[in-house]
């Protein structure tokens, strides 16, 4: 006890310096972070070579927080008409790039009818890999957008009831 | 006068300049040349911000496509653009596809703001009429020729038809299992008033070989991709379907210029079969040695089981044919599905019926879920290949709910189902009666 009670002040010293150093260090990785992004900025060339063409990650770190106030009401995001649920903004970012939201979301079809559809946009429309994304996307469809049963000839729905004129 | 920028929405700004609304909007300046892409990023960023995302391909975004979550107008905007009523139904946005309620295809000859849209690619901007040309090409024609806007309409003769241009997926919503693409209910159809050239004077300028097969058109849409060298659409007929009377290069709709999201300046229309045989913003047409095989030509577009199948089955593409002629059909324009009668309240019913390449011969309506069938009256097409009107007097017998259903026969003795017809995996070809609901108090 007594002997790391003479030693304290020293030991503190030395941890002060530690700290000291690595927030030199942090505040250096920060400032060439920043410096790198700058760069990137400058030379969009560099970014696409590396990030878009060398593979589909691209998608999943591109996935930002909505930066613009955008309302839900009753799960379903407003503006695209998007049911929210897990990987809503990675099936967003992905399908809406080329399309309209609503041509996904008055779609239903199993995981194997949306697999078809992937298959056929990239096949014809060139959408690309969508590497290990491609799973949560049609987990998100498949839950959200299943088919649903209409039998040979569904009921007449949503009539808006107006008295006719003689 | 100088126009006051700040009350500009971002879509009119996009629509009176896409590039310097993207300027103005998010700081963009594309590749003058290539019109692609961001210079020196600028633009990007904000673009990504407002979007809550990066934009994938940046590279090769076209300048001025306006991102499509950023038609924040929402529908109503969007119609107001387009001239569209606001009581159409947007069913994507990008691209436009657009459907008309049945109850606001009354007219006779369906005018712009009541016409259904659809379209595969981006609409064409800063098109120049004045320079604009048709060339007719490929490997059946005697010399290739290339005509101006200002030749077809002064050394050719005109005429004017109404034609039906049903679009092929029409319907597609009622199929089980689902059909993919855009969920048509009933509007995708319309009738208006082409006039133009015969597609056949123009080919006799060409002069075609005893082996042509088929032509196939060309378009200046802009591929969903932003890919200036990918055709977006590029379909066809067989020679014995081009080369009849009413198969015209359009420049005017119902008296005026093509619109825009119609295929201004020129357009190739074709009455009887799937709408997407009529290109638009039509640049060249080909005459073909074969079946022409463009893009959406091939693989399983616009082509159904040549045997029927049951729901759900996968086909081959060996076994799908093309459509041609599309099948007998018809719509109860009034009164608007809902209507409430008083007891002992006559009930005028009207619509409209059509039959592809034939005629339209009878037509009936049933108000007891078809145990009873009445004749309706039925006129004669204004010209081949426009759709009928028809008409009838109904009484509801006693309070309750009724649903009216109309059923067309073409010449050839063939009715509309009261059921989805053949299952296909593209939903193709629904033709089912159309039905209201109606009620007596």
């Amino acid at each position: 006890m007594v002997e790391r009670d003479e030693q304290a002040p020293d030991h503190l010293r030395k941890l002060a310096e530690r700290i000291a150093r690595n927030v030199n260090l942090l505040a250096t990785i920060t400032l060439l972070l920043g410096v790198f992004f700058i760069f990137l900025t400058v030379f969009p060339e560099v970014y696409q070579r590396a990030f878009v063409i060398s593979g589909p990650e691209v998608v999943v770190t591109d996935v930002a927080p909505i930066a613009v106030d955008e309302g839900i009401v009753n799960g379903i995001h407003v503006e695209t008409g998007f049911i929210v649920d897990e990987n809503w903004e990675i099936v967003r970012a992905t399908c809406t790039a080329c399309h309209s939201a609503k041509l996904v979301t008055q779609n239903h079809a199993d995981r194997e009818g949306w697999t078809k559809m992937i298959r056929w946009m990239q096949k014809t429309q060139e959408l690309w890999d969508l590497g290990d994304n491609e799973p949560l996307i049609l987990d998100y469809l498949a839950k959200n957008y299943a088919p649903q049963k209409k039998g040979r000839r569904a009921r007449l729905t949503n009539i808006e009831w107006y008295d006719l004129k003689p | 006068m100088k126009k006051k920028e700040p009350t500009l929405s971002l879509l009119e700004r996009y629509a009176i300049d896409p590039i310097e609304a993207d300027r103005l909007v998010f700081g963009r300046e594309s590749d003058p040349v290539t019109r692609r892409g961001f210079l020196r990023n600028a633009g990007l960023s904000a673009m990504a911000v407002v979007l809550g995302g990066s934009v994938v391909f940046a590279k090769e975004m076209p300048a001025g496509l306006l991102p499509a979550l950023l038609l924040d107008g929402g529908d109503e905007d969007l119609l107001a653009k387009l001239g569209k009523d606001k009581g159409l139904i947007v069913l994507n946005d990008k691209p436009f596809n657009i459907e008309t309620p049945a109850h606001l295809l009354d007219d006779e000859v369906t005018p712009v703001s009541r016409m259904f849209v659809r379209n595969n690619g981006l609409i064409p901007t800063g098109v120049d009429a004045s320079k604009w040309t048709l060339t007719i090409d490929g490997e059946s024609v005697e010399r290739k020729v290339s005509f101006s806007l200002n030749d077809l309409k002064t050394k050719f003769q005109h005429h004017t038809y109404r034609l039906v241009l049903e679009c092929g997926g029409n319907g597609r919503a009622e199929f089980d299992p689902p059909a993919e693409g855009n969920q048509w209910n009933v509007g995708a159809v319309q009738c208006a008033e082409w006039t133009g050239v015969r597609l056949r004077d123009l080919l006799e300028k060409a002069g075609v070989k005893k082996n042509a097969i088929y032509i196939g058109y060309y378009g200046t849409d802009t591929h969903l991709s932003g890919d200036p060298d990918k055709v977006v659409i590029s379909r066809g007929v067989p020679m014995r379907k081009a080369v009849e009377d009413e198969t015209l290069i359009a420049f005017a709709m119902n008296g005026k210029d093509i619109p825009e999201a119609h295929g201004y300046p020129l357009r190739l229309v074709i009455g009887g079969w799937p709408a997407s045989v009529s290109g638009k913003w039509l640049k060249r047409i080909a005459v073909r040695d074969k079946v022409h095989d463009g893009p959406k030509m091939t693989g399983d577009s616009y082509k159904v089981p040549i045997e029927s199948v049951e729901p759900g089955t996968v086909v081959p593409e060996e076994k799908l044919r093309i459509i041609e002629s599309m099948p007998v059909k018809s719509l109860i324009t009034y009164p608007k599905s809902g209507a409430s009668l008083l007891p002992g309240q006559k009930l005028s019913v009207r619509g409209h019926a059509w039959a592809g390449d034939l005629a339209v011969k009878e037509m009936h309506v049933s108000i007891d879920f078809g145990t009873t069938w009445m004749k309706a009256s039925l006129l004669p097409p204004q010209n081949r290949l426009a759709w009928q009107r028809w008409s009838a007097e109904l009484t509801l017998p006693k309070k309750g709910y009724y649903e009216v259903w109309a059923r067309a026969t073409d010449s050839e003795g063939r009715s509309q189902p009261m059921v989805v017809p053949g299952w296909n995996a593209k939903g193709y070809l629904n033709n089912a009666t159309h039905r209201i609901a109606v009620r007596v108090k």
